[in-house]
């Protein structure tokens, strides 16, 4: 059905274990060569990390699935090397309708803040972010991705985890130091390990018709989404542009539908013409009839085997959270990892993985779930309010807040993290927060912050002019400045420091993976030391006792 | 500020009407979203989640048996 995309076919690895006979040992094993897997190994790599993935299958993913990348995703994948291609092939977006019944009930602007590299969010097929990712592990010489290659048992040992493999060749075994599962939502791993998956299962379900519409109709670039519409009454439904000319569009079809039976094109085609109307042309490009769950392992770390991921944790589709969580679990385990098998850090760091994002995990859980029940009242009072804030919605800008057909994800605040050293400035961007963008001036070139900082090490961000700092080892110095100076980056706007809220010669040290770790008034080595031995799970070093 | 519970409307008779003649020819559910609509615009004018919350409580505790 698809005509816009043709699933690369990668050729199945047979390693050499399967002949051997012998185990073969691993570093880092990642089982599942999806959005978080390819990520994290990716990300691993670029600390010099080896890594071998595995995967049942032999391509990328199957029809669009996760189509917003958020903009903390795209800063990820900027870190990455990808996030301008994703940028230059998605759909840009900023506005989104509300419907109610036959009218419009409000709109309402993302408010983009101005002075930052990627939008607030962009559409994209799951496919093209996997395939790139797939290059980009490849082009590493790092990450050795092994289609059809199915794990079909699994031992989580003190020093290992042991995996058995099949290939289309025969079966091997691999001893792995860590086993990063990210396996998805039926994660084998979780199973085989016998973890409990708990939460709520949501009694509804969902069809998605990915459309290709005539070139010649004119759509506007926004999300469209309706309550109790005409053309399909009592039920909810959304409307998302992609690349390529293809549109997205959710119809909310109740617990009692039939998945088989809704998926058949002569179920869906006439579905899509009453809601497009009589006078648009299109052609279905890909559909999915899916039912969901809210849920979470109570922990992410188990011993030798972490889980990032849907393989985690469960959200439904409202508000994005899926793809984005799982993209920032990579970006908070990859240094982790490295820096424990680099011996930077004990392997207790792998602890704050759980200590950050469980949190954030429950904070997606949380919006996704009061998203779904608005979406689909569970009581008659449920639904009498809903209604209500519908119609006054209209009116009243004052109820348009309490619209909510989905909370679009935004990354998570590690605020209450073991590895942030607290501080009372006021404002600005807290320890624990992702660093905020902002344009900055390069040597008289338009370049952004964010390039600078993180990636393989930390960063001790110092708004004041260059100048000789003894920093600990891994702590690489930056300089911004009010004018434009020599060595330095030139915050031109001024919004530079003042979205991280310290004062002209104040510090932050930020982590690998661009989270403030700490803020100071000014770049006092020791101070900066401290705070970095603390965001690495290391006691702090001794304060030095003033003579 | 706590949820003030004193004696504040001048003419309840003349209110509770109101409030009755509101729901006229209304039928189960609309009337009920009439509620909804009201509740709604009264909590945003209240806008203190603190009194919000006691006044749900209140509200749930004062049902008769």
């Amino acid at each position: 059905m698809p005509t816009t995309y043709a699933n690369p076919r990668y050729p199945a690895v047979v390693p050499a274990a399967v002949r051997s006979g012998r185990p073969e040992h691993r570093q880092v094993a990642i089982v599942g060569a999806g959005l978080v897997g390819l990520t994290l190994a990716l990300d691993l790599a670029s600390h010099g990390i080896p890594s071998v993935v595995l995967d049942e299958d032999d391509t990328v993913s199957f029809g669009s699935r996760a189509i917003c990348f958020a903009k903390r995703t795209l800063e990820i994948y900027g870190r990455l090397g990808l996030g301008r291609r994703m940028l230059e092939k998605g759909i840009t977006w900023k506005t989104g309708r509300v419907f109610h019944r036959d009218t419009e009930a409000y709109a309402f602007d993302l408010l983009p803040e101005e002075g930052h590299e990627y939008p607030a969010f962009i559409n994209l097929q799951q496919y093209y972010a996997e395939e790139w990712l797939v290059e980009a592990c490849n082009a590493t010489g790092l990450v050795e991705i092994r289609w059809r290659n199915r794990v079909s048992a699994v031992e989580n040992r003190p020093e290992a985890a042991h995996l058995w493999v099949e290939t289309p060749e025969g079966d091997y075994t691999l001893h792995a130091e860590w086993l990063l599962a990210c396996d998805g939502a039926r994660s084998f791993i979780r199973e085989a390990l016998g973890l409990p998956f708990e939460g709520k299962v949501f009694r509804d379900r969902f069809l998605i018709a990915d459309v290709v519409i005539d070139k010649a109709v004119e759509f506007p670039t926004e999300r469209w989404f309706w309550f109790d519409p005409p053309f399909h009454p009592g039920q909810s439904v959304l409307l998302h542009k992609q690349p390529d000319g293809v549109w997205r569009i959710d119809f909310q079809l109740g617990w009692d539908a039939d998945p088989e039976e809704e998926k058949r094109p002569e179920k869906v085609i006439p579905r899509v013409a009453a809601m497009l109307g009589p006078d648009v042309p299109f052609a279905l490009e890909w559909v999915s009839v899916y039912s969901f769950r809210c849920r979470r392992l109570a922990r992410f770390v188990h011993g030798r085997t972490i889980f990032a991921g849907d393989s985690a944790h469960q959200v439904s589709p409202f508000g994005a959270r899926g793809g984005n969580g799982g993209v920032q679990d990579a970006d908070n385990l990859a240094w982790k990892l490295a820096a424990v098998l680099r011996g930077e850090a004990p392997p207790s760091l792998l602890e704050s993985y759980d200590a950050e994002r469980i949190p954030a995990a429950d904070e997606n859980i949380l919006h996704s779930t009061r998203a779904t029940d608005f979406i689909t009242p569970k009581t008659p009072a449920a639904r009498a309010y809903r209604d209500a804030v519908l119609d006054l919605a209209r009116r009243f800008p004052f109820a348009r807040p309490w619209v909510n057909s989905g909370r679009l994800s935004r990354p998570a605040v590690l605020a209450g993290s073991p590895l942030n050293t607290p501080d009372s400035f006021p404002g600005g961007a807290v320890p624990g927060s992702p660093a905020p963008d902002a344009p900055v001036l390069d040597a008289g070139r338009a370049d952004w912050l964010l390039r600078h900082l993180g990636g393989t090490r930390f960063t001790a961000l110092v708004f004041g002019p260059p100048r000789a700092l003894t920093l600990p080892q891994g702590v690489v110095a930056l300089f911004v400045t009010e004018a434009d100076t020599p060595g330095a980056l030139w915050d031109h706007s001024g919004l530079a420091r003042a979205r991280f809220g310290v004062p002209a010669g104040g510090a932050v040290l930020l982590r690998p993976d661009q989270h403030v770790a700490a803020r100071f008034a000014d770049p006092d080595p020791e101070a900066i030391g401290a705070a970095h031995a603390r965001a690495l799970g290391r006691a702090a070093p001794p304060l030095r006792r003033a003579a | 500020m706590p949820l003030d519970t004193r004696p504040r409307v001048a003419d309840p008779d003349a209110i509770f009407a109101l409030l009755v003649e509101a729901h006229a020819g209304l039928d189960e559910a609309a009337s009920r979203r009439l509620d909804a609509r009201l509740v709604l615009l009264l909590m945003n004018h209240i806008g203190d989640e603190a009194v919000l919350r006691e006044a749900i409580r209140l509200a749930r505790e004062s049902a008769q048996a």
